[in-house]
C-alpha cells in the first residue's frame, strides 16, 4: 500500500488545518497565488512517491549536501514522504551489486515514470575511465538510466554546465548532462551548489503541477534564474549612489557599500541568492562581505578573477552608468551563452513535440 | 603459495574467494574495494581503488594565486571550507602575508564548524546504517526505548515515549509503502547488525534529528561566509568586516545582531555533542565490544601537522599538536615539517600516473604527474569493464604519500592519538571519560591504546573531536569579543593584496585540520601566476595503494583478518572503510608540468 504525503503528515498529528497552511506557504514560497492551494493539496493527497535515481558523476557532493540543508521542506519529509529516493550512492545504504540492482528493479517497475537527478557529469577522455562505477564508465550507467527515465533535473553547474572540472583545459573532457543526453526534458538547477531550498522547491512544484516549471532558453527554471543577484541587491542603493567598497575592511566595507569595484558579479549573474538568500535566508555572499563569484553562470571560472571589475567604469553618478553597467554586463551574458541557446532551442523544440 | 608479507608486517594472501564492492556508497566521491576471503570468511587480502579524478591542479596552472581558494574548495563539497582554508594559507606563505587576530578567529570557528558538521552527518547519515537496523527499530517498545535515551543520555530532552513512538510510526509506515527509498536493498536480516531493536530506534529518531539540526550548524558559515556549502574566503584575511555600532552597522557582514546568531549556533554544537553524538557512539559502540578489528594503522603508525593554535603562526600553542607516531610507540613523537623534501613525498608505482622513475617518491613541491590509465596482465575484464583489478601493477587514480617512506594513517583518530600521547589535558581526560563509559556500558576493561586500534576507535575518536571542537568554538567565540571589545576590528590585511608587491618567484605551503586529517597544500608562484600547485589530502593518505616496497595503505590495513560474516552482503568492510570517512573527490588530483593532454589509455 503506498502512502501519500497527506497520509504521512496526517499520521504525525497534523491536522488537515496546518496541513493546508502547510500547502498556502508552499504556494507562497514557489510565488504562486491563492488559487494554487487546493491544487498543491490535491497533489499531495493522492499521489505515491515518484522514484528518483540521483547519479553522481564526476562532481564534489556539494549538491547533495545543499540538498540536505533545506528548511522548508525539510530534507527529512522530501526523502520520507514526497518523493522515493531509491538510489543516491552518498545516502543508500545498499553498496555494490545490491546498489546496482536498484536500477534495473526501478526501470523494470517504473519505466518511463521516474525521475533521473544527475549531479556532476561524464568525462569522455579516457575512454570515460576517469569516473568509474561498477567497473564500467560513469557515462554508460547516465545513458543506460536517461534512456528509461520520465525527466532529468540536472543539478549544480557541473551537471548543468561542466564546472571547475570542465574549467580550461577540462582534462577529463568533463561534459554537461544537455551535451550527451539530447532525447529527454533536461531542467538545469544551476550554483555551485544551488540553494537548498531551490533544490526542494524545484521538485516539490514537479510533483505539485507533474511538469516542469517555465524555464528560459538556457533550461533555468525562470522562477528562480529570471534576475541578476544586482537587480535584488540590499547593497544596489549604494551602487546607484556611488558608493563603493575601494579595499578590503576599509570603512565602506564596515558600512556595507557596494562591492562592484571589488569584482561582484552580481551584475552579470543570475540567480536567487539576494532574494531567497541562502541557508533558510540566514545571509548570502555580498551580506557577509565577498562579491558574488558568479557560481550559476556558465563557465564561470574562465571568466576572469574573481577580484577584477567586470567593466572598467570609472566612478559615476546614478541611473545612467547603472543601465550602462547593466547592458554590458548583458551583452557579456549574452556572448557567452549563444551557443546555449541555440542548443536548448532545439531541445525545446523537441520538448514541445513529445 | 600466493602469500606475500608486506614489510609493515601484513601478510596479504590471494588464494581465497575474491569479493567485490562497486561503488562503496555512503562516501564522497568513487571507490572500488576488493578483498580475499579464506574459507572461515576472514579478509585475507585488500585492495582499495580510487575510482575518479578531476585534473583540478591542472586547471590552476597560470590563474591568479588569490582565486585559486574558489577553485580548490570545490574539490570537495562535504569537507567545505577546508581545501579554501589551506589555499589561503599556502598563498599567505608564499607571500609573507600575516592576518589579523581577528580574520584567525573567525577562519577557526569556521574550520571547527566544518568538523562538527562533517562529522556529524558522517556518523548519522554516512556510518550509522553500518551499525544500525532502521527495520528492526520496528520492533523496539518505545516505552523501553525512551528509559534507554534517558540511560544514556539524561540531558536530552527528546526522550518521551510518545516521541519514539511517533518517529517508529513514521518509520512504519515508510516501511509498509513498500518504497525503501535509501533504506533500499540494506542488509537487514544479516546477523552482523548487533543492536537491540530500542538501540535501533533511538539511533533512527538521532538520525532525523541530526538531519534537521545540521543545517543549523552551518550557518555559522553562512554569516562569515555568505554561503554553505561553499563559503568565500579571502587572501589576506576574512571577507566579513566588523561595525559593531558605528554607521550603517546593520547592513555590515559581522555586528552585534550576527555574532550573537553565531553564538547560538555554536551552543547548538556543543549540546548535540554532548547529549547526542558522543553519548550514541558510546552506546552503540558497547554492542559491538567483541568487534575489536579493524585497526590497521589507527593509533600506531599515525600523522597529522597540528592544528588549532591559541596564538596563530605559533605551533607551540596548537590544541592539537602534530607530529608522527610509528609502531605504536607513544613514547616518541617525531617532529613533521612540510617543506623539508625529505618528509612527505608521494610515489606512484600502482597508481594511474607515470614518473620518471617510480621506485622513487616526489616532494609535493616538485610534483610531477602524468596520468596513465593502465591495467595489469591480471585484471579480469576489459579496461572499460573490470570484474576484478590486478593490484600487482598500477590499480588506483589516487597517489601513495609517504612521511619519510611510512605508510601512515591520518584523521581524528591520529589527531587524538598525537594528542594523548603529547599530554594534552583536555584529550586525555575526555578520552578516557569515553572509554571508562564504554568499559562500563560494555562490562570490558580496555584501555586507550587497545580500545583506540580499531574501526570503533576511529569512530569514537570523530566524535570526541567533534566535541572538542564545538568546546574550542566557545573560546574562539569570546576571544573575539574580547578582541573587538579591546579595540581591534580588523579583519584583512592588504599590504600585499596588489600582485605588484610580490616576490617575483615564492614558494609556500599551507596546512589544516581536514575533517578527514591532515590537509596539505604546496604552491609555487612565478609572476603574479600560479606556476604549480599540489594539494596532498588526507584520502590520498588512508586510501593509498600499495607504494614501492609493497607497504599497505590505512584502508586495506584496516581491512586485514577482519571477519566476514557473510561475504555476498559485506557490511563488515563498509564499517571500516567508512570508519575513516573516505573522500575520493578529494583524493584523486594531478598535476601535469606542462599542462598538456593528459589522456593515456591502455591495456597490457
Amino acid at each position: 500500500m503506498t502512502e501519500t504525503f497527506y497520509e504521512v503528515m496526517r499520521r504525525q498529528g497534523i491536522t488537515r488545518r496546518s496541513f493546508l497552511k502547510y500547502c498556502s506557504l508552499t504556494a507562497a514560497a514557489l510565488g504562486l497565488g491563492p488559487s494554487f492551494v487546493p491544487k498543491i493539496a490535491h497533489a499531495m493527497e493522492t499521489k505515491p512517491r515518484i522514484p528518483i535515481l540521483w547519479l553522481h558523476g564526476l562532481e564534489c557532493t556539494c549538491c547533495s549536501e545543499s540538498f540536505i540543508r533545506s528548511a522548508h521542506p525539510l530534507a527529512k519529509d522530501v526523502i520520507l514522504s514526497m518523493v522515493s529516493l531509491d538510489y543516491d550512492d552518498t545516502l543508500m545504504a545498499a553498496a555494490g551489486h545490491q546498489a546496482e540492482a536498484i536500477i534495473s528493479e526501478t526501470i523494470d517497475k517504473y519505466d518511463g515514470n521516474f525521475i533521473l537527478a544527475v549531479e556532476g557529469n561524464p568525462p569522455l577522455n579516457q575512454e570515460g575511465m576517469s569516473c568509474i562505477i561498477a567497473g564500467k564508465p560513469f557515462n554508460e550507467q547516465l545513458m543506460h538510466v536517461a534512456k528509461h527515465c520520465k525527466a532529468i533535473i540536472s543539478w549544480g553547474s557541473c551537471a548543468s554546465y561542466g564546472c571547475v572540472q570542465a574549467a580550461a583545459p577540462n582534462p577529463t573532457g568533463a561534459t554537461p548532462i544537455h551535451k550527451v543526453i539530447n532525447d529527454k526534458p533536461i531542467i538545469k538547477v544551476p550554483g555551485c551548489p544551488p540553494i537548498a531550498e531551490v533544490m526542494t522547491a524545484v521538485v516539490t512544484y514537479i510533483l505539485t503541477f507533474e511538469r516542469f516549471p517555465e524555464l528560459d532558453r538556457q533550461g533555468r527554471p525562470k522562477m528562480f534564474y529570471s534576475q541578476r543577484i544586482h537587480d535584488k541587491c540590499y547593497r544596489r542603493p549604494h551602487f546607484d549612489a556611488g558608493q563603493f567598497v575601494e579595499t578590503w575592511d576599509d570603512e565602506a566595507a564596515r558600512k556595507g557599500y557596494c562591492l562592484y569595484k571589488m569584482g561582484c558579479k552580481g551584475p552579470t549573474t543570475y540567480n536567487a541568492c539576494s532574494t531567497i538568500r541562502w541557508n533558510e535566508g540566514t545571509s548570502f555572499p555580498i551580506q557577509a562581505g565577498h562579491g558574488c563569484i558568479g557560481c550559476s553562470e556558465d563557465g564561470f571560472w574562465d571568466k576572469g578573477s574573481w577580484y577584477a571589475r567586470l567593466t572598467d567604469i570609472k566612478q559615476f553618478g546614478v541611473e545612467s552608468n547603472a543601465d550602462k553597467v547593466g547592458g554590458t554586463a548583458a551583452a557579456v551574458v549574452g556572448a557567452a551563452t549563444a551557443a546555449h541557446m541555440a542548443a536548448s532551442a532545439v531541445k525545446r523544440a523537441k520538448q514541445k513535440g513529445e | 603459495m600466493s602469500v606475500t608479507t608486506t614489510p609493515n608486517g601484513y601478510d596479504l594472501d590471494t588464494s581465497g574467494q575474491r569479493v567485490v564492492i562497486d561503488p562503496v556508497t555512503r562516501i564522497e566521491g568513487h571507490m572500488r574495494c576488493e578483498v580475499n576471503i579464506d574459507e572461515n570468511n576472514v579478509i585475507r587480502n585488500a585492495v582499495s581503488t580510487g575510482t575518479m579524478w578531476r585534473g583540478l591542479e591542472v586547471i590552476l596552472k597560470g590563474r591568479d594565486p588569490r582565486d585559486a581558494w574558489a577553485f580548490v574548495e570545490r574539490i570537495c563539497g562535504v569537507c567545505t571550507g577546508c581545501h579554501a582554508l589551506t589555499s589561503v594559507r599556502a598563498v599567505e606563505d608564499a607571500l609573507g602575508i600575516q592576518i589579523p587576530p581577528n580574520a584567525h578567529l573567525i577562519r577557526e570557528m569556521m574550520a571547527k564548524t566544518l568538523q562538527v558538521h562533517d562529522h556529524v552527518v558522517h556518523f548519522y547519515h554516512l556510518h550509522a546504517l553500518d551499525w544500525v537496523n532502521p527495520v528492526n527499530a520496528l520492533k523496539a517498545d518505545p516505552k523501553a526505548t525512551s528509559t534507554l535515551q534517558q540511560m544514556v543520555s539524561p540531558a536530552h530532552p527528546k526522550s518521551s515515549p510518545g516521541y519514539f513512538r511517533d518517529i517508529q510510526t513514521r518509520i512504519r509506515k515508510f516501511v509498509e509503502s513498500g518504497q525503501l527509498g535509501p533504506f533500499k536493498n540494506g542488509y537487514w536480516d544479516n546477523p552482523a547488525y548487533k543492536l537491540p531493536p530500542e538501540a535501533d530506534l533511538m539511533a533512527v529518531a538521532h538520525y532525523l534529528e541530526a538531519l534537521d539540526l545540521q543545517k543549523e550548524f552551518v550557518k555559522l558559515h553562512t554569516v562569515f561566509g555568505g554561503k554553505n556549502p561553499h563559503p568565500n574566503y579571502l587572501v589576506g584575511g576574512v571577507p566579513c568586516a566588523i561595525n559593531m555600532d558605528g554607521d550603517m552597522s546593520a547592513g555590515a557582514p559581522l555586528n552585534m545582531e550576527r555574532l550573537n546568531f553565531v553564538k547560538a549556533r555554536i551552543d547548538e554544537m556543543v549540546e548535540f555533542n554532548k547529549n547526542v553524538y558522543v553519548p550514541d557512539v558510546i552506546a552503540i559502540a558497547s554492542f559491538y565490544k567483541e568487534q575489536l578489528w579493524g585497526g590497521g594503522h589507527g593509533a600506531i603508525n599515525v600523522m597529522d601537522y597540528g592544528a588549532y593554535p591559541k596564538v596563530n603562526y605559533d605551533k607551540s600553542t596548537d590544541q592539537l599538536p602534530g607530529g608522527v607516531i610509528l609502531n605504536g610507540n607513544w613514547d616518541e613523537v617525531f617532529p613533521i615539517d612540510p617543506r623539508d623534501p625529505e618528509q612527505v613525498q608521494e610515489f606512484v608505482t600502482h597508481s594511474w600516473y607515470s614518473y620518471p622513475d617510480e621506485s622513487k617518491g616526489l616532494h609535493p613541491w616538485d610534483g610531477i604527474t602524468e596520468p596513465n590509465y593502465e591495467l595489469g596482465a591480471k585484471t579480469k575484464g576489459s579496461s572499460t569493464n573490470i570484474e576484478e583489478i590486478d593490484e600487482s601493477a598500477k590499480y588506483s587514480w589516487i597517489k601513495s604519500p609517504r612521511w619519510r617512506g611510512h605508510a601512515v594513517e591520518v584523521g581524528p583518530l591520529s589527531r587524538y592519538t598525537l594528542a594523548y600521547a603529547q599530554g594534552v589535558e583536555y584529550v586525555q581526560e575526555q578520552t578516557n571519560r569515553a572509554l571508562g563509559a564504554f568499559n562500563q556500558l560494555a562490562g570490558t576493561n580496555l584501555d586507550a591504546k587497545t580500545a583506540l586500534n580499531s574501526t570503533i576507535g576511529r569512530t569514537l575518536a570523530r566524535a570526541l573531536e567533534s566535541e572538542y571542537c564545538a568546546d574550542m568554538m566557545v573560546d574562539d567565540w569570546h576571544a573575539l569579543m574580547n578582541n573587538i571589545k579591546n579595540g581591534d576590528t580588523a579583519t584583512a590585511n592588504m599590504d600585499k593584496w596588489d600582485p605588484s608587491t610580490w616576490p617575483k618567484e615564492a614558494k609556500g605551503v599551507g596546512v589544516a585540520a581536514a575533517p578527514r586529517g591532515g590537509l596539505g597544500h604546496w604552491i609555487r608562484i612565478k609572476d603574479g601566476r600560479i606556476e604549480n600547485y599540489q594539494c596532498v589530502v588526507p584520502t590520498t593518505w588512508n586510501g593509498s595503494p600499495r607504494d614501492p616496497q609493497g607497504n599497505i595503505g590505512a584502508f586495506e590495513a584496516a581491512l586485514m583478518n577482519t571477519p566476514v560474516e557473510r561475504p555476498e552482503e559485506p557490511v563488515e568492510i563498509l564499517r571500516s572503510l567508512h570508519s575513516f570517512d573516505p573522500c575520493l573527490a578529494c583524493s584523486t588530483h594531478v598535476m601535469s608540468e606542462d599542462g598538456e593532454e593528459l589522456a593515456k589509455v591502455k591495456v597490457r
